[in-house]
């Protein structure tokens, strides 16, 4: 993902599997992670890395975790401090 | 007589004009929407840190933009509005809701299914790499979220959101390689008498494809994908075109193939079914009044065909009026002669778009075997064929029992278009015969603390 227009809205930190991260205000969790790395979910079934696909809750291939529950990325805004767990074996992170 | 509950579903054009119906007739209103401001699909408003302007943001649609986002405003006091809440079941005249965490029970006598519609999307071999999405998730990045999907990006598929969106993008300052669609000029231009029933739906459409082509991005139609190449994320694109090959080196693929009605809701609630030709797809049934096959159960939107935002608008409005009357108020047919008018001519229209943009169902079989067909699970089609064969599968509720295909959390919303050609060529029946995945309730994964989705 490449940000494009309104870049400059104020940024907030969170944790990404445990490592710090900025984001900024207004971002879905997808659009956080996806700024920072190509993809969202390690892989699960042997077929490479997932990144979401319809940004609209649809296709559900962005289930994440935050702070110990399974959230939607794209449809879960991000909030300072929080801790994301990308992993899919420990969703609580 | 004590009013009625009405219960609305979807706060896009469709759901926001039905309310604004009812409330005018003072009757109250449960709206219940899945995205936290009203607005919809085409009119979704970004989070609270994104100041841009409507203009900026919808372009030639600004005002309407502006017009039903306003619109729910105003009517949010007035009625009981829900945002951030998913309808997961209707049965025996009750939705079951989920906001914040909490299930809830709403009974309803009558009830408007407006819940629009998502991609729809065919298997290319790689498009489960990172940087692939829909057409409509890359128009999401950039409206919702100030995004492009990549640094390079491809549009490729059909429709007319494919012209649209490229442009959005390049108007932006995205950088737009390329945008290849699977339709040949020759169907577009058989099209062009029943698009010429909107000038300015023409005009829009040829604008954007002129603006794009002089704008240095490659405009293509009749292209056929053969491959998406990557190493953990997108590196290129390989289509065909003129017995030519092409590789185009990029990082991001919108893809999409037209939109799909979301029509979970209207199955669960029993509706009758029937097979569209002009769109290939299933719809449920509907009357003049937008009310389906079970009694006090209304479709409007794209939801209940695809027909686009301005129709979408004047469904819901029309579905309304029919239900206050019902209500005992007075029915208004003035107004919906005018409505009916404009859905004529609109659905004129729409068939000219489905003529110009047809879904390229003769594509399917000659995708390569070991493409993915199912994302959910991780099923090729190849696998998916034996099984077929295998246990000569006719039907899609039972090719969905030996395959797995349909079964996962998207519950088929992103395989079945495929899925259904698929099975139809394999068993050598039309598409209509193979029938189509029955909706089971949650229609999306309900996330509990002691049942994490898989
Ligand atoms: C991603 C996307 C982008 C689009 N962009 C354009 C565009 O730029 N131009 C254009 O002309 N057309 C566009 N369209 C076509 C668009 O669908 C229609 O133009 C218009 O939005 C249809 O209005 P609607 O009210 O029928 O449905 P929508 O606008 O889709 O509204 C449906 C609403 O229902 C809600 N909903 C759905 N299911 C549930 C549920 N189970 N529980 C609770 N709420 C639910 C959704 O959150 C949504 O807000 C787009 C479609 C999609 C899918
Ligand atoms: S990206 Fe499809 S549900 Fe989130």
């Amino acid at each position: 993902m490449e940000r494009l227009v309104e870049r400059d809205r104020p940024s907030l930190e969170f944790s990404l599997d445990g490592a710090p991260a900025t984001a900024r205000e207004g971002d879905t969790i997808l659009t956080a992670v996806l700024t920072l790395r190509r993809h969202l979910a390690e892989p699960r079934l042997g077929d490479g890395p997932r990144a979401g696909f319809c940004l609209m809750g649809a296709c559900q291939e962005c289930w994440v975790g935050v702070d110990g529950l399974p959230v939607r990325a794209c449809g879960t805004l991000i909030s300072a401090g929080m801790r994301v767990a990308t992993d899919r074996r420990s969703p609580s992170g | 007589m004590a009013d009625p509950t009405i219960a609305v579903i979807g706060a896009g054009p469709a759901g926001i004009r039905a309310t604004e119906a009812l409330a005018q007739h003072r009757l109250p209103v449960i709206v219940i929407d899945e995205a936290p401001k009203g607005g919809g699909q085409i009119y979704r408003q970004p989070p609270d840190a994104f100041r841009r302007s409507p203009s900026l943001r919808y372009g030639f649609e600004a005002n309407k933009a502006r017009a039903l986002h306003t619109t729910i405003e105003r009517l949010a006091s007035a009625i009981d509005y829900r945002p951030s809440t998913l309808a997961w079941n209707v049965w025996d005249r009750q939705l079951d809701t989920l906001r914040a965490g909490k299930t809830e029970k709403v009974p309803f006598d009558f009830l408007v299914i407006a819940t629009g519609a998502t991609d729809r999307v065919l298997p290319v071999p790689g498009w489960t790499l990172p940087g692939v999405y829909t057409l409509g998730g890359a128009q999401i990045a950039l409206k919702y979220q100030g995004c492009a999907i990549g640094h390079h990006t491809v549009f490729l598929g059909t429709g007319p959101l494919l012209y649209l969106v490229a442009y959005q993008y390049a108007k932006a300052g995205a950088t737009v390689k390329a945008v290849l669609d699977v339709n040949a000029a020759a169907a577009k231009r058989r099209a062009l008498p029943a698009l010429a029933w909107s000038p300015s739906m023409l005009a829009k459409g040829l604008y954007y494809r002129a603006w794009l082509g002089a704008h240095g991005v490659v405009v293509e139609d009749g292209v056929t994908p053969i491959v998406i190449h990557g190493n953990g994320g997108v590196s290129e694109l390989t289509y065909r075109r003129a017995g030519v090959e092409t590789t185009l080196r990029c990082d991001a693929i919108g893809l999409g193939f037209g939109l799909k009605a979301e029509t979970q809701l209207a199955d669960l609630a029993g509706c009758r079914f029937r097979f569209d030709r002009e769109s290939r797809q299933w719809l449920p049934e509907r009357n003049a009044d937008g009310e389906s096959t079970i009694s006090g159960v209304y479709v409007a939107g794209d939801g209940a065909g695809i027909g686009g935002a301005d129709a979408a608008e004047l469904w819901g409005e029309r579905v309304g009026l029919a239900i206050a009357a019902r209500c005992g108020r007075p029915r208004d047919t003035t107004r919906i002669a005018t409505i009916d008018r404009q859905l004529a001519r609109l659905a004129h229209l729409r068939e000219g778009l489905e003529r110009a943009f047809p879904f390229p169902s003769q594509h399917v079989s000659t995708i390569r075997a070991d493409t993915i067909l199912c994302r959910c699970e991780s099923i090729r089609i190849g696998d998916a064929m034996a099984a077929i064969r295998v246990f000569d599968v006719i039907e899609m509720n039972r090719m969905k029992a030996v395959t797995r295909v349909g079964m996962g959390r998207c519950q088929g919303r992103m395989c079945s278009a495929a899925a259904a050609e698929l099975l139809a060529t394999e068993s050598r029946q039309d598409v209509a015969a193979v029938g189509r995945l029955r909706a089971q309730p949650p229609v999306k994964p309900i996330p509990l603390p002691w049942s994490s989705p898989r």
